[in-house]
């Protein structure tokens, strides 16, 4: 496929944030990442994997904390790449019509206003957004605001085109519209861009439009599969061969520790030194509802179907799915997930057991939650701020995750009944010594 | 048929858009004679005394130059708000002295600017005018600019970061990203500001055009002298006159520049979906219709946007060149840094000799002043609360009389509170109230405004389904103000009241102290002994004085408001 030097290479970047006195928070561990023309590069992750952080280091948004990133050989720093990027919230300037918004990028090079004016109209054209130049952003639609999105890239001829979570704030319909003009501008050369990089936690989407899937799991962020897709467009969702597929990725982002088969695939990096847990945000009802689900199908099915007739993505459904798994409710296998014995007693008992059998499990399943509860017995009245508990945490996670963890430890805590939260005070308190208290 | 509906709907709009030309003109040429006429006064010799004419002839041309005033201190504001604001922003290690130095700026009284600036001003032009209008000017401007200082620097913080990242994917310049990122997404913050530092400018022009400064009496033509002459010699037709042409001042500002400027201000607002009710203005629409502007806009105005855009596009092989300048950038802020630090020590050692100097009697009057300074404040506060919260739900939970009453509490929340200080104090003085209950008074008539308005803000933001909540599950009266309507309100009062105090301590330099027909009257206060201390030259007294007030202040502000903001924020925020 003509010229085969990547127009990217990046080399064992990574991203940390060190702390004084403490072991720095690894976010994305040292990845080893090539960008080649004629090729839509997919990356795919659940949320919060670092996904986003990583394209902005490619595009020289941000910079690795170690490593280096090259653009045709020679390192990103002090160059200014041609790249683009069609953003998630779209980053349309409000104040400005649509034809300003992607005349924009233009002015800042220096262009001439009639030649700038041709171009922007010539790219809203191609679009399909012709008779909306006038408009501002906030009278068009999602799907039409995209376009914009979309035309304000490619007006400035990118060499790669990095496209972050594009269809995500879209309805369905027009994702799948939108996906589909985009292609068509792609197989057809109307765009003379090079490459595409597109990161999304849409799997089905990363199948339909990749040449290569790049996937990554979280904490840190590294490369657990990275394969061609071997399916020429246009591409059939209900082929075997898709199926297959989307399967294979299912399980790579729900089995990080397993090695698989089907396409050829990079191992998961080893792993240096014992880490911290990393508990997946998931309500307990949600997992309740999930086993449910699965006793009604006969306990076990396949998970890519169970995502696709409940209409979630995996975002939604991975964190449920993995917790599951940690209380060993389900087990997943190949692709398919199965219900255990546990999750029996668990689904069929009634509301008081249920509340007994999760609290056994997750005492028994997450450390976190034995830390907090043995912390909470060893004072005499049995309460401590959540601050304790979110400095320990703070060691492990970045400021965010950790407030998202203690959030999650602290939702199961009180379904299990292990102790109790006061949002007001902000206090821990151990629940049985209060029911001690109140029967002596 | 159809033709002629036509014709007849363009026809009027021509003619009416030749006329607007020709205002826009005749606006022009006026405006061109004006600043000729009073730069010849300004760069006249040195008149501090002129007499202040009390005809109501005079006031035509006394409100022309309180204008002026009012606008190069907007002009000056605006322009240090931009760069405070920028640098505040961008530079980490500047941001942790520029914003707390900000907070206690904005805690210290115009008058105790006073001495500094006039003295510096008269020094610089010993001989001509101008001087002392330039000390008049940045007296206004001391009195308007931290807010706008303020406004601006966090609305840059909180521009979301994936428009930043397009600004920087795409390359905009610097200037780029000033004009279509920067100062739009801080437009609409940086209009409601100004509008009420222009408001504090009209609040505190008394003081700003005349005042006494040890031995010497500055008097400068102007509105607010021309009041205060008024209120010094008890003529009670003068004051009328006085108050009614600042009144239409304010009232013309409002139509021809305020709600013009707001309703073109509307496109800045960083929503996604069109919101149903736009502001309109009638003056923008005409200007917006006007042929010459917009001639003007194309033949000028674009091609020098144009023009400087391209000044800023930067050549593709001068990033090593920046590098290098920034180098030396920073080597000049180093020194400039140093230079400061040196400056603010010694400062700080010399205001602590004088500190040591005061003697203990004039602590004790500081202190027992502050002590009744500070009460005043929160009875002021208090006053105001107690009839503005039920007044401002009233009005929020009933549109009809919104309608009828929002505007009029407009109107009288512009009419500036010390204008109104000489009717007040005739009033009180013949009810036989001394200055002490006065005071609390214009502190009141000055700061109760912004409560209504949050309350009313407030009352309207509170969700219909809960309040139809409140009466499917029959709340009593009770209830419902103490589970719904306190709670809904909340975050709205407490932005009232912290900019309320802060107007109301202002407020305490003019209220406690007050030059009325042919005496001085005086009570105990903090502010009291500021302007006294100004009027008689007691710097010493006047340090003293103001580093309480600030401390007051900003101590104030930590310990109770900043708390209530956080308790605001985290559990009285309405999100679904």
């Amino acid at each position: 496929m003509g010229n085969s030097q990547p127009i990217i290479e990046a080399k064992s970047i990574e991203k940390f944030y060190e702390q004084p006195d403490k072991p720095k928070i690894q976010v994305i561990s040292p990845i080893d990442l090539t960008v080649n023309p004629d090729h839509i590069i997919a990356l795919l992750g659940p949320s919060g994997s670092g996904k986003s952080t990583l394209l902005r280091m490619l595009t020289g948004l941000a910079r690795p904390s170690a490593g280096q990133v090259l653009w045709h050989g020679k390192s990103l720093d002090g160059q200014t790449p041609n790249v683009a990027i069609v953003f998630q919230s779209f980053a349309l300037f409000p104040w400005l019509t649509v034809i300003q918004n992607v005349e924009a990028p233009l002015k800042a090079t220096g262009v001439e206003p009639v030649e700038r004016h041709r171009r922007a109209l010539k790219i809203l054209d191609t679009v399909g957004l012709d008779g909306f130049e006038t408009a501002y952003p906030k009278e068009l639609s999602g799907g039409m605001k995209q376009r914009v999105g979309f035309a304000r890239a490619l007006v400035v001829e990118p060499e790669v085109l990095f496209i972050d979570e594009p269809f995500s704030a879209l309805d369905v319909l027009t994702a799948e519209n939108l996906r589909g003009e985009l292609m068509e501008l792609w197989i057809s050369k109307k765009i003379p861009t090079r490459a595409i990089f597109i990161v999304t936690h849409n799997i089905e989407e990363a199948v339909l439009l990749a040449d290569r899937i790049i996937v990554i799991g979280r904490n840190p962020a590294s490369i657990r599969a990275d394969f061609e897709v071997d399916i020429s467009q246009p591409r059939d969702r209900k082929a075997a061969r898709f199926v297959g597929i989307v399967d294979y990725i299912y399980q790579v982002l729900t089995q990080p520790t397993l090695e698989h088969s089907l396409p050829p695939f990079e191992p998961a990096r080893e792993k240096t030194g014992p880490r911290y847990q990393m508990l997946p945000h998931a309500r307990p009802g949600g997992i309740a509802g999930l086993i449910e689900l699965l006793i009604d199908r006969g306990g076990r099915d396949d998970l890519y179907q169970l995502a696709n007739d409940l209409v979630m993505e995996v975002d939604d459904l991975l964190p449920i799915v993995e917790a599951g798994v940690l209380f060993s409710f389900i087990r997943v296998r190949k692709g398919d997930v199965e219900i255990t014995p546990e999750g029996r007693d668990f689904a069929e008992a009634d509301i008081l057991t249920r509340k007994v059998i999760f609290r056994d499990a997750s005492l028994a399943h997450v450390p976190l939650l034995k830390q907090i509860e043995n912390a909470l017995r060893r004072k005499s009245d049995g309460a401590l701020p959540d601050d304790f508990f979110q400095d320990i945490l703070d060691e492990h996670f970045s400021d965010e995750e950790a407030k998202r963890q203690l959030d999650t430890a602290i939702l199961w805590g009180r379904y299990g009944e292990i102790f109790d939260y006061d949002a007001d005070s902000g206090r821990l308190v151990l629940t049985d010594t209060e029911s001690e208290k109140s029967s002596e | 048929m159809k033709t002629s509906q036509i014709t007849k709907a363009i026809v009027p709009e021509r003619t009416w858009s030749r006329l607007t030309d020709l205002v826009i003109f005749g606006a022009a040429i006026a405006l061109f004679y004006g600043i000729l006429a009073i730069a010849r006064t300004w760069l006249g010799p040195i008149s501090p005394e002129a007499e202040i004419s009390r005809s109501p002839l005079a006031l035509p041309y006394y409100a022309a130059y309180s204008l002026l005033r009012i606008l190069i201190a907007y002009l000056l504001s605006l322009g240090f708000t931009l760069i405070y604001g920028y640098v505040a922003a961008y530079n980490k290690t500047a941001e942790r002295v520029m914003i707390p130095l900000l907070d206690i700026l904005q805690s210290i009284p115009v008058l105790s600017f006073l001495p500094g600036v006039m003295l510096a001003m008269v020094a610089l032009f010993p001989s001509r005018q101008i001087g002392i209008e330039m000390g008049s000017i940045l007296l206004i401007f001391t009195g308007q600019v931290w807010n706008m200082a303020f406004s601006f620097y966090s609305s840059i913080k909180s521009i979301p970061r994936e428009l930043h990242e397009a600004a920087h994917v795409y390359r905009f310049s610097w200037w780029q990203r000033f004009t279509q990122l920067e100062l739009p997404y801080a437009a609409i913050g940086l209009v409601w500001n100004s509008m009420m530092s222009v408001a504090g400018g009209w609040f505190f022009l008394m003081a700003c055009e005349m005042f006494v400064l040890g031995k010497r009496d500055f008097r400068l033509p102007g509105l607010g002298s021309y009041l205060q002459t008024a209120a010094g010699a008890g003529d009670t037709t003068a004051i009328v006159w006085g108050l009614v042409a600042m009144i239409s001042v304010i009232v013309l500002l409002d139509q021809l520049v305020w709600r013009p400027v707001i309703a073109w201000a509307d496109k800045f607002k960083f929503e996604q979906v069109e919101s149903a009710s736009a502001p309109h203005s009638l003056v923008l629409d005409v200007l917006r219709r006007s042929r010459a502007l917009s001639y003007l806009g194309r033949t000028t105005i674009e091609p020098l946007n144009e023009r400087v855009s391209r000044l800023f596009v930067p050549n593709r092989n001068s990033a090593v060149d920046t590098r290098r300048r920034s180098g030396w950038g920073r080597a000049i802020v180093r020194v400039l840094a140093a230079v400061l630090l040196a400056g603010g020590i010694y400062a700080i050692v010399k205001a602590g000799y004088v500190l040591s100097d005061l003697a203990p009697e004039e602590m004790l009057t500081i202190a027992r002043g502050a002590g009744a300074t500070f009460l005043r404040v929160n009875v002021a506060l208090l006053v105001g609360a107690a009839w503005a919260v039920p007044a401002g739900v009233a009005i929020g939970f009933n549109a009809r009389l919104a309608r009828i009453a929002q505007p009029l509490a407009q109107i009288a929340a512009s009419v500036p509170a010390t204008a109104l200080f000489p009717v007040v104090l005739l009033v009180l003085v013949r009810v036989g109230g001394g200055l002490g209950v006065a005071s609390v008074v214009l502190m009141l008539l000055g700061t109760q405004w912004y409560i209504l308005f949050n309350v009313i803000a407030g009352a309207m933001a509170i969700p219909t389904d809960l309040k139809e909540a409140a009466s499917v599950y029959r709340f009593s009266s009770l209830d419902r103000w103490r589970l719904l309507i306190l709670p809904g309100i909340f975050p709205y009062l407490i932005t009232g009241l912290v900019t309320a105090a802060g107007g109301a301590w202002n407020a305490s330099i003019i209220a406690e102290y007050f030059h009325f027909k042919g005496q001085t009257l005086s009570t105990l206060g903090l502010g009291a002994t500021i302007s006294e201390a100004t009027d008689s030259g007691n710097f010493d007294q006047l340090l003293a004085a103001t580093i309480v007030m600030a401390a007051m202040v900003v101590s104030v502000n930590r310990l109770l408001w900043r708390r209530l903001y956080r308790l605001a924020e985290t559990r009285f925020k309405l999100e679904m």
